[in-house]
C-alpha cells in the first residue's frame, strides 16, 4: 500500500520503517521518521531538525570530496593518482546536476502504476520545490541535497573497482546513466514509497541503496572491463597510504552525516545512530588489525582503515535499528568478514576488483543488511529481529539483498556493454602502461 | 685524487658525514638512489597481495679525495655505515685525472 507512504501533492520523507509498522505505530514513531501521510500534513519546520540536516549534508559531501577521491587515490600508483581523485570531484558534480534534472524526482515522487519500482517526473528539475516546502519538519531543498550527497557519493564508490584502465568519457556516460537507472529506482525502492518498503526490509542509512548497490556494480564492471594490465605480476602497491589514511579519515567523520543525518532529525534516533557507528567502526578496524596480524604477521595501516570502512559500511543499514551490542558484534564480524573478502576471495575468483569496492561494500553491505535483521531490537528501531524472536526479518532483508543485487549486477551489465560497443570502455594498452594522469588529463604529480 | 663511491643505508648518512669530516673530508655529493645486491629487496603487503620490491632505497655518496687519504676514507665510511646487516652496501674506488674549483680555478687537490 504505497498510499500510506506518498501525498502526491506533498513532500515525500525518507522512510526507514515498514509499511506494517508505521500503520501499527504511534503518532511519536511517525513524527521520528517524517511521517505518514497525516503526520506529514501537520509538520511544521523543526530548526533544530533543520541544523542537524544542514549539516549532515556538508558532512556527506565531504565524504566524497575530499574523503573518497584520498582514500583511492592514496591507493593507486602514481601515475594515475589524479585520474583516480578526477573520477570522485566530476562524479560529485555530475551527479548534482542529474539529480536536480531528474534522480531527485525518480527516487521520491509517487510513480502512479510504476510506483513499486521508480518514481515519476512531476519533480523534475525540482519543479516546486519552493522556499516553503517541507519534508517531515525540514526544508524539502535540505532533503533533496541531503540525498544529493548519497546519490554523489554511490556511482563515485563504484569507481575504486575498475580504477587505472577506465576512458573518462566512458566513465562520465558510465556514472550518469547508472545513477539514473539503477540508483535513483532502488533509492524508490526502499526510500521512496517502492516495494522493498513495502516488504519490510529495514535499511536506515543505505546498505542496500549505497553499499551493496555500489559494491555489486563494482564487481560486475571489474569483471566486464577485465584485469588491470599486468595485474598479479606487478607492483601495483599504493603509492601514498597516508593519502587514504585521511580519505578514510574524512569518511568516517562524515559517516556521522550519512547515517545520523539519516534520522532527517536531530532527536535520540539519531544520537542513538551516531553512537552504534562509532562503535562498529572502531570494532571493525580492531577485528581486521588483529586478523591481519594473525594472518599476515603485521598489523598494517592500509588494514586498520579497510577495517573502520568496512565496519562503517555494514553499522549503516543497521544504524537506526541496534543497539550498542549489536553495533559491536556487526562491526567485529564486518571487519573479519571484509578481509578474507578482499585477500582470500578475491584471490580465489580472480576478478581486479582494484581498490576492493565490491570487497569492502559490496561485502560489508551484505553483512551488514543480513546482521541489521538479526540484531534489531524493538526498543531502538521499533522492529525486532532475530535475536528478539523474529527470523522472519533475516529473509526480508536477505530478499531486500537479493532484489538489489539482480537489478544492479543486470542493469550495470547492460549499460556497461552498451558503451563498450559503442565509444569503448578501456583506455589503449599504452595509455594504461603510461598512466591515465598525463594521457587523459594531460597533468602528472610532480616531486 | 681518487673517487669514492659509496652506496649506504639511508639512515647511515649521519654517521658517515660526520666521521669523513674527522679526518678532513667536509665535501661529498649525496643521490637517493634504488637497488639490491645480495639482499634481493623485501615483501609488501596489501590486502592480502603481496608485491616483492626488488630494488630498495639506499643513498649514493660519491667524494673526490687526495690519493693520500683515500685508504683511510674508505675505512672511515666502512666503519661508520656498517650495521652487520646485509644491505650495508658497497665502496668503490676509481681514479680521477683532475679536479677545478669553478669560482678560483684552482685545480688538483687544491680544489678538493
Amino acid at each position: 500500500m504505497t498510499t500510506k507512504f506518498i501525498k502526491p501533492a506533498g513532500p515525500i520523507a525518507r522512510m526507514h520503517r515498514p509499511a506494517w509498522l508505521i500503520a501499527a505505530t504511534t503518532t511519536a514513531l511517525a513524527v521520528m521518521a517524517g511521517g505518514p501521510a497525516s503526520a506529514a500534513e501537520d509538520a511544521t519546520l523543526s530548526a533544530g531538525d533543520t541544523a542537524w540536516m544542514l549539516t549532515s549534508t556538508a558532512l556527506v559531501l565531504m565524504m566524497t570530496i575530499p574523503g573518497l577521491a584520498l582514500f583511492y587515490g592514496g591507493m593507486v600508483r602514481r601515475k594515475n593518482v589524479l585520474a583516480t581523485v578526477m573520477q570522485s570531484f566530476a562524479a560529485a558534480c555530475l551527479m548534482t546536476v542529474l539529480w536536480m534534472i531528474a534522480g531527485y524526482s525518480l527516487a521520491f515522487t509517487d510513480g502512479g502504476a510504476a510506483n513499486a519500482f521508480v518514481g515519476g517526473l512531476s519533480k523534475a528539475f525540482l519543479a516546486g520545490i519552493t522556499k516553503g516546502s517541507l519534508t517531515g519538519t525540514i526544508p524539502e531543498s535540505v532533503f533533496m541535497t541531503f540525498q544529493m550527497t548519497f546519490a554523489i557519493i554511490t556511482p563515485a564508490l563504484i569507481c575504486g573497482a575498475f580504477a587505472d584502465r577506465m576512458k573518462f568519457s566512458a566513465l562520465l556516460w558510465f556514472l550518469a546513466a547508472w545513477m539514473l537507472v539503477v540508483y535513483a529506482p532502488i533509492t524508490h525502492w526502499v526510500w521512496g514509497g517502492g516495494f522493498l518498503a513495502d516488504a519490510g526490509v529495514l535499511d536506515f542509512a543505505g546498505g542496500t541503496v549505497v553499499h551493496i548497490n555500489s559494491g555489486i556494480a563494482g564487481v560486475v564492471a571489474a569483471m566486464v572491463i577485465g584485469k588491470r594490465h599486468g595485474y598479479g605480476t606487478e607492483n601495483m602497491a599504493p603509492h601514498n597510504l597516508v593519502l587514504s589514511v585521511i580519505g578514510a579519515a574524512l569518511l568516517w567523520v562524515g559517516w556521522f552525516g550519512f547515517n545520523a543525518g539519516s534520522a532527517v532529525a536531530a532527536d535520540g534516533a539519531a544520537g542513538m545512530a551516531m553512537a552504534v557507528t562509532q562503535i562498529a567502526a572502531a570494532a571493525a578496524a580492531l577485528a581486521w588489525m588483529f586478523a591481519e596480524w594473525v594472518v599476515i604477521k603485521k598489523p598494517s595501516v592500509l588494514g586498520i582503515i579497510s577495517g573502520a570502512v568496512a565496519g562503517l559500511v555494514a553499522i549503516t543499514p543497521a544504524s537506526g535499528f541496534v543497539d550498542p551490542m549489536g553495533a559491536l558484534l556487526i562491526g567485529l564480524i564486518a571487519g573479519l568478514v571484509c578481509f578474507w573478502a578482499v585477500a582470500g576471495l578475491k584471490k580465489a575468483l580472480g576478478y581486479d576488483d582494484a581498490l576492493d569496492a565490491f570487497g569492502i561494500h559490496g561485502i560489508g553491505g551484505i553483512v551488514g543488511a543480513v546482521l541489521t535483521g538479526v540484531f534489531a531490537v524493538e526498543a531502538i528501531g521499533g522492529t525486532s529481529g532475530l535475536i528478539e524472536g523474529n527470523a522472519g526479518q533475516v529473509m526480508t532483508q536477505i530478499g531486500g539483498i537479493g532484489a538489489t543485487i539482480a537489478w544492479s549486477a543486470v542493469a550495470t551489465f547492460v549499460i556497461l556493454k552498451v558503451i563498450d560497443l559503442t565509444i569503448g570502455l578501456r583506455v589503449a594498452k599504452d595509455v594504461e602502461i603510461e598512466g591515465l594522469d598525463i594521457n587523459l588529463h594531460g597533468e602528472t604529480m610532480h616531486n | 685524487m681518487k673517487m669514492l663511491i659509496a652506496v649506504i643505508k639511508p639512515h647511515k648518512l649521519d654517521d658517515v658525514q660526520a666521521a669523513l669530516a674527522d679526518i678532513g673530508i667536509s665535501g661529498m655529493t649525496v643521490s637517493e638512489v634504488k637497488g639490491h645486491g645480495r639482499q634481493k629487496g623485501h615483501t609488501e603487503i596489501y590486502r592480502g597481495a603481496e608485491y616483492q620490491v626488488s630494488f630498495l632505497p639506499k643513498l649514493k655518496l660519491e667524494i673526490v679525495c687526495p690519493d693520500a687519504i683515500a685508504g683511510t676514507a674508505v675505512e672511515t665510511i666502512q666503519s661508520a655505515a656498517r650495521t652487520d646487516q646485509i644491505g650495508d652496501g658497497k665502496i668503490f674506488v676509481t681514479d680521477i685525472t683532475e679536479a677545478v674549483r669553478i669560482r678560483t680555478g684552482e685545480t688538483g687537490d687544491a680544489a678538493l
